[in-house]
């Protein structure tokens, strides 16, 4: 090991951009580009044995009886684990997690059974003929606004369920516009293109880690502090890394059920390497999924579209075996400015898998609710959909009154309008037949709270020739972490970016956070600055080799003065086919406040991800719940449509130029997830105004849109 | 999956003989639908009889065709999805037939699959697929799931208590539309059966899907030419813009008179019944008048007098009777195939 | 049941034991090492096991090795000549076309096959004439997302997977 510094907490200063800003190739590009990056199944020796999940075939009761002998008999099968066969776990409040260690079954799809084999083939093989006996009990797997009745006692991540001020009954009594409608969103499923799986070694009497695991996963630190103490170790005692990460979009945010089941099976077979894969379909029972929302919202205005009042009532579902409650109504409470407002959060709480984080949890669902809420209220009001957000612009954040750290939604709308003609829209809705298809536009606000999240620690170590070694634990899913963060320790530490060797991805590094909430480059890079700083200060500018600095930011406290968030405009052309109600969207652009972007290239690449993400849930993807047997049956690619290359057109991110010391260091904000909010409303308003059918729900599909339509 | 015997023989007779002889052998050809099943559990034979080597790949001119040229082509039932939409006599004499082709799947499926085997894909059914949940087809007497549960690409036309899904073939519904044949061999030798008779509707036996028996191997299919056919086309209309099964589809072949009128119309649907449809009510119903939206209209509403719907299927018979007024109107503009 | 069987892949000669369940993807990524097409679906349903089968691309998740002894495989990772990047490996690096990298493998050897398909004059969906020549030079950007539509990217970065796709199409003699 290298000489090390103990840990110091800094507050890190301005960065002065110089590697910052420039479009830099992804760092990992031509490992991508050739396949020779290696994901996380792929880090499995050729002897490890494969293991295969069997899961729940009703979504409440108790297994009864598993009958091994079949599978046994099978060639290549190896073992059964079950849950009077599984090591024992330490006892946990989180449900999800606590498998194979008794009858009880509390959804469809959980795991009841593992089977490890020496092949793929025969672990295949073998599930199926592991033979499972339930006592059923009867379930409730349907979200209705009738069952939607629990109260969360926080929302995720802890913030309010409720929030009430000033007489929003009163308010709406006077107003002169009122706009009362539901709006809903179906449930989602995150579905990264690199299903969720793991490698896993118990090595119960080696010096080093007692468990490793190769894992996809948005954060190596996360699963090893969720992990251990569920195995009764310490989190230095489990391993994880995670080199490369097939997205995940919030379902690797935190470890699910085959992570532990993958801990169990190597624990069952110590020294041995297991590989354990999730299948597609096993994906949409066990590695989360947003919830359906219904949003029940009024709004009250002047005559000229000015909102006196705000009521958002979000209905959703979580799993009766662990609470998870979406914050579908937060970012109601501070986007626009009215004096009487109130927000509420209820649940049904369901026998049906558990619900956690798919991007921009609360943010996508709640604004695609508010912002075609606000089309509603234009229409109602008579005002243009720019101008009526541009009238309802707060001076301060209406939720908690303190000043906006940077808040240029205004200049995300005019910038964003003028770009996209949007002076040219006909005011009705409905006016424009070309050829076959309908034509309309449509646009929407977007925001997503800044964060930078503590529990971050970077290490800068000199190494020969003027180089060093930045280490941190973070991940790169994707988002091209691996080539921001170093452009961010070339300009903390003043040098090229050709001299940083960055160390990412294993729990053998300081501490990260996860790779989630927008959060990643902000909280990783401003402990790598603090770092850098305090390395300088340390060890001067010219570094023996070895020396070493590992150092924490200081508390975010600009974030307790100012309210944080990033702002964004989205804009869209919708056409609709007069005789099949099939919808295109031949435009989409987005216009952002982001804060400093510290890298053109992967960051553009990240919003219009987001764009395409928004625009998929719009018109295509639903998690298909039938509530008689209570599991997604639309659990596979094929009938869970994400959208493909040709649903795509033409699609434009762009941003302000900005620097905000308030948030980081390095002037930047977070770009993960704002892409995605917003969209799914600007796609909906323009389909609406193509046809002028008052729709409230996504996914539009041609089945809705094709009875109603203008002449059918 | 089972344990599996491969077999590879040399000629479809011996592939037949090994077929038919064994109830739990099947045949392989490009694999993209048996392969999906295998791993889901919905298909568990114990062999397979690989086809796919067999010299049943060309596109060949043949003379003596039923029909009123006597003309055609015959295609080898290995023939790849890919080289069939791409083959200029295709593209030229049947066009439908291309643009069905072009319309399924993806490219990289489209070189895999055979044209033998896209005929004999079976549903994609949600709950055919999950083998989980109850199915009478795949597993006669357990019950539909489809009624009551995710049904929006349920059948409208000829569905039965026992099974209410679709057939997801694109090609199917275009040589519906152009009166192709289907070459068989079986263990007693070589029969001929028209398309249109090639799959059936579920009525109490759902696990069947055509009027094959056991054993019995697509070896060809024949395409018969006809003024209809060179005006051909095809509409699919589906949730996503590509890469998704049809909600519905619509074949068609016009003949037109000089002065505009029907001589002859050929129309077939797709994603409405448990095989493609021949709409021959509203063929008939559209025979000597000028096919304008409004005839169009009207005759697909005969044929739709007899389909039955519920909430989630309601849109279908409106979307047919639209992807209908298109693709009758573009035939009768003529301009590009 | 075991069977024998040789495969070309990467330019290597590879005699692999597959069950005669194993897919072609399996027996490349769980039999042989080679990791460069990827697993997505395993259902034909995302395109990130294309390969390019005997010169044209194919999934590998929905084809049994045994059925496939002796064929001719190519990978991303087989692609470039000599070490280097196949142009179109290039063209996705100077458009990032790529954020995870998983589906990346794929979309390469598709968009390989897809240019080859165009070259052989092979029409699609959205071509406007099946009368007409196609050729890839000229193909347009809604050929291409088209042509591309077989591989799902959920990071969503088409608009570069497009850019890299025109640009090696335009380059295309």
């Amino acid at each position: 090991m290298s000489p090390q510094t103990p840990q110091v907490e800094v507050d890190p200063v301005r960065v002065v951009p110089s590697e910052m800003g420039r479009s830099l190739e992804r760092a990992d590009g031509v490992e991508k580009v050739t396949g020779r990056a290696r994901y996380a199944i792929e880090q499995a020796p050729s002897d490890a044995l494969h293991a295969w999940l069997v899961t729940s075939t009703v979504a409440r009761g108790r297994v009864t009886a598993v009958d091994h002998s079949q599978a046994l008999a099978h060639p290549g099968v190896v073992a059964v684990l079950d849950h009077t066969t599984a090591p024992r776990l330490e006892e946990s409040d989180n449900a999800e997690l606590v498998i194979l260690q008794d009858a009880e079954v509390g959804y469809r799809g959980q795991i009841v059974a593992l089977v490890l084999a020496e092949t793929s083939e025969a672990a295949r093989e073998g599930a199926a003929l592991v033979g499972v006996t339930y006592a059923e009990r009867p379930h409730e797997a349907e979200l209705r606004e009738d069952n939607a009745v629990h109260r969360p006692e926080s929302v995720n991540p802890d913030l309010p369920t409720d929030t009430e001020e000033g007489d929003v009954d009163a308010a709406l009594a006077a107003a002169e516009v009122v706009v009362e409608e539901t709006y809903r969103t179906a449930y989602e499923s995150n579905n990264p293109l690199e299903p969720h799986a793991v490698v896993a070694r118990w090595e119960p009497d080696a010096e080093g880690p007692v468990l490793t695991l190769h894992d996809s996963t948005q954060g190596v630190h996360g699963v090893a502090t969720a992990l251990a103490p569920l195995l009764g170790l310490e989190p230095e005692q489990v391993r994880v890394t995670a080199s490369y990460v097939g997205g995940g979009f919030g379902s690797k945010g935190e470890p699910h059920s085959h992570e532990v089941a993958a801990a169990l099976a190597a624990r069952a077979v110590p020294g041995r390497w297991v590989r354990l894969a999730v299948t597609r379909q096993q994906m949409f029972a066990m590695t989360g999924y947003r919830t359906a929302t219904i949003s029940k919202i009024r709004l009250g205005a002047h005559a000229d579209g000015v909102l006196t009042a705000i009521e958002h009532h979000a209905l959703e579902q979580t799993s009766r075996i662990r609470e998870y409650a979406e914050q579908t109504a937060t970012p109601t409470r501070m986007m626009y400015a009215a004096p009487h407002r109130r927000t509420t959060h209820r649940l049904a709480r369901l026998d049906v898998t558990v619900p956690s984080w798919m991007r921009a949890p609360g943010e996508m669902p709640g604004m695609f609710a508010h912002e075609v809420a606000m089309d509603d209220l234009a229409i109602a009001a008579g005002v243009d959909p720019v101008e009526l957000r541009l009238r309802n612009e707060p001076e301060t954040d209406p939720e908690t009154g303190l000043p906006w750290n940077d808040r240029r939604l205004v200049e995300c709308l005019e910038r964003g309008a003028e770009g996209f003609g949007w002076s040219e829209r006909p005011s009705e809705a409905g006016a424009r037949l070309d050829g076959e298809w309908w034509v309309g536009t449509g646009v929407a606000s977007a925001t997503y709270p800044m964060m930078r999240q503590p529990g971050n620690q970077a290490r800068i170590t000199a190494l020969p020739d003027g180089c060093y070694a930045v280490s941190i634990g973070a991940v790169d899913i994707g988002t091209g972490a691996r080539t921001v963060l170093a452009q961010i320790a070339a300009d903390a530490l003043g040098c090229p970016v050709t001299t940083i060797d960055l160390e990412i991805a294993d729990t053998t590094l300081p501490s990260a956070t996860v790779a989630g909430g927008s959060s990643g480059t902000s909280s990783w890079g401003t402990a790598i600055v603090a770092a850098a700083q305090q390395f300088r200060a340390d060890h001067g500018p010219s570094p023996d080799p070895g020396v070493s600095t590992t150092a924490s930011a200081a508390e975010h406290r600009a974030a307790q003065t100012h309210a944080m968030h990033s702002f964004g405009a989205v804009f869209a052309e919708a056409r609709v086919h007069r005789l099949t109600g099939e919808v295109r969207v031949p435009r989409l652009h987005g216009v952002y406040s982001v804060g400093r972007v510290i890298n053109p290239r992967t960051a553009r690449s990240q919003l219009l991800g987001g764009l395409v993400m928004g625009l998929s849930a719009a018109l295509l993807e639903e998690s298909w719940r039938d509530p008689r047997f209570g599991h997604f049956v639309t659990q596979d690619l094929a009938t869970y449509h994400v959208a493909t290359h040709a649903d795509v057109q033409d699609l434009r991110a762009d941003w302000l130029e900005e620097d905000d010391q308030l948030a980081t260091p390095m002037g930047s904000r977070g770009i993960g997830e704002i892409g995605i909010v917003g969209t799914s409303a600007a796609v909906l308003n323009a389909v609406r105004h193509a046809v002028g059918i008052p729709l409230r729900q996504i996914p539009v599909t041609p089945d809705q849109l094709v009875g109603a339509l203008p002449g059918s | 999956m089972r344990e599996l015997t491969y077999l590879r023989p040399d000629d479809a007779a011996a592939a037949v003989a090994a077929v038919s002889g064994d109830p739990e052998a099947r045949f392989l050809a490009g694999g993209t639908n048996l392969v999906d099943h295998l791993k889901l559990g919905v298909a568990r034979p114990g062999t397979l009889v690989d086809v796919s080597r067999l010299p049943m790949d060309a596109v060949e001119e043949v003379g003596d065709l039923p029909g009123p040229l006597g003309t055609g082509l015959r295609i080898g039932a290995n023939v790849r999805n890919s080289d069939l939409a791409a083959d200029r006599r295709v593209r030229e004499r049947f066009p439908v037939v291309a643009r069905a082709l072009l319309s399924g799947a993806s490219g990289q499926i489209r070189n895999q699959a055979t044209t033998g085997g896209n005929l004999l894909q079976r549903t994609r059914c949600v709950y055919f697929q999950d083998v989980t949940t109850p199915c009478n087809k795949r597993e006669p007497g357990t019950g539909c799931s489809a009624r009551g549960g995710h049904a929006r690409y349920n059948a409208v036309l000829g569905a039965s208590e026992e099974c209410v899904t679709v057939h997801p073939s694109d090609l199917a519904v275009a040589l519906a539309a152009v009166d192709a044949t289907v070459v068989v061999l079986g263990p007693d030798g070589e029969r001929r059966v028209p398309v249109a008779d090639l799959h059936r509707l579920p009525g109490d036996r759902p696990q069947d899907d055509t009027t094959l028996r056991h054993g019995e191997l697509i070896t060809a299919v024949e395409l018969p030419d006809s003024p209809g056919a060179r005006r051909s086309g095809y509409y699919k209309a589906r949730d996503r813009a590509s890469y998704a099964f049809a909600l519905v589809s619509v074949a068609a072949a016009l003949d037109l008179a000089e002065d505009g009128t029907v001589r002859e119309a050929r129309i077939a649907w797709g994603g409405v019944a448990h095989k493609p449809w021949r709409a021959t009510r509203a063929e008939e119903e559209l025979r000597g008048r000028v096919p304008d939206e409004e005839a169009v209209r009207a005759a697909v509403r005969v044929e739709l007098e007899a389909a039955e719907t519920d909430d989630q299927t309601a849109y279908k018979t409106t979307l047919v009777e639209g992807a209908t007024v298109l693709v009758l109107d573009r035939l009768r503009q003529g301009g590009p195939r | 049941m075991d069977a024998e069987l040789t495969l070309t892949v990467d330019g290597r000669r590879r005699t692999v034991t597959v069950d005669t369940r194993t897919t072609l993807l399996d027996a490349l990524r769980e039999r042989l090492d080679v990791t460069s097409p990827k697993k997505g679906c395993d259902h034909g349903q995302c395109g990130t096991c294309t390969v390019l089968l005997d010169g044209r691309r194919h999934l590998t998740c929905l084809a049994l090795a045994v059925a496939h002894d002796g064929a001719e495989i190519v990978t991303a990772a087989g692609l470039g000549e000599d070490g280097a990047l196949h142009p179109v490996q290039q063209a996705f690096l100077d458009h990032d076309g790529l954020q995870c990298g998983y589906c990346t493998p794929g979309q390469v050897c598709s968009a390989v096959g897809a240019l080859d398909e165009a070259a052989r004059g092979c029409p699609s969906h959205v071509t406007p004439d099946l009368g007409e020549d196609v050729e890839a030079r000229t193909l347009s950007d809604e050929e291409i997302r088209e042509r591309m539509s077989g591989n799902l990217c959920r990071c969503g970065a088409y608009a570069g997977i497009l850019a890299a796709v025109r640009e090696s199409a335009e380059a295309q003699a």
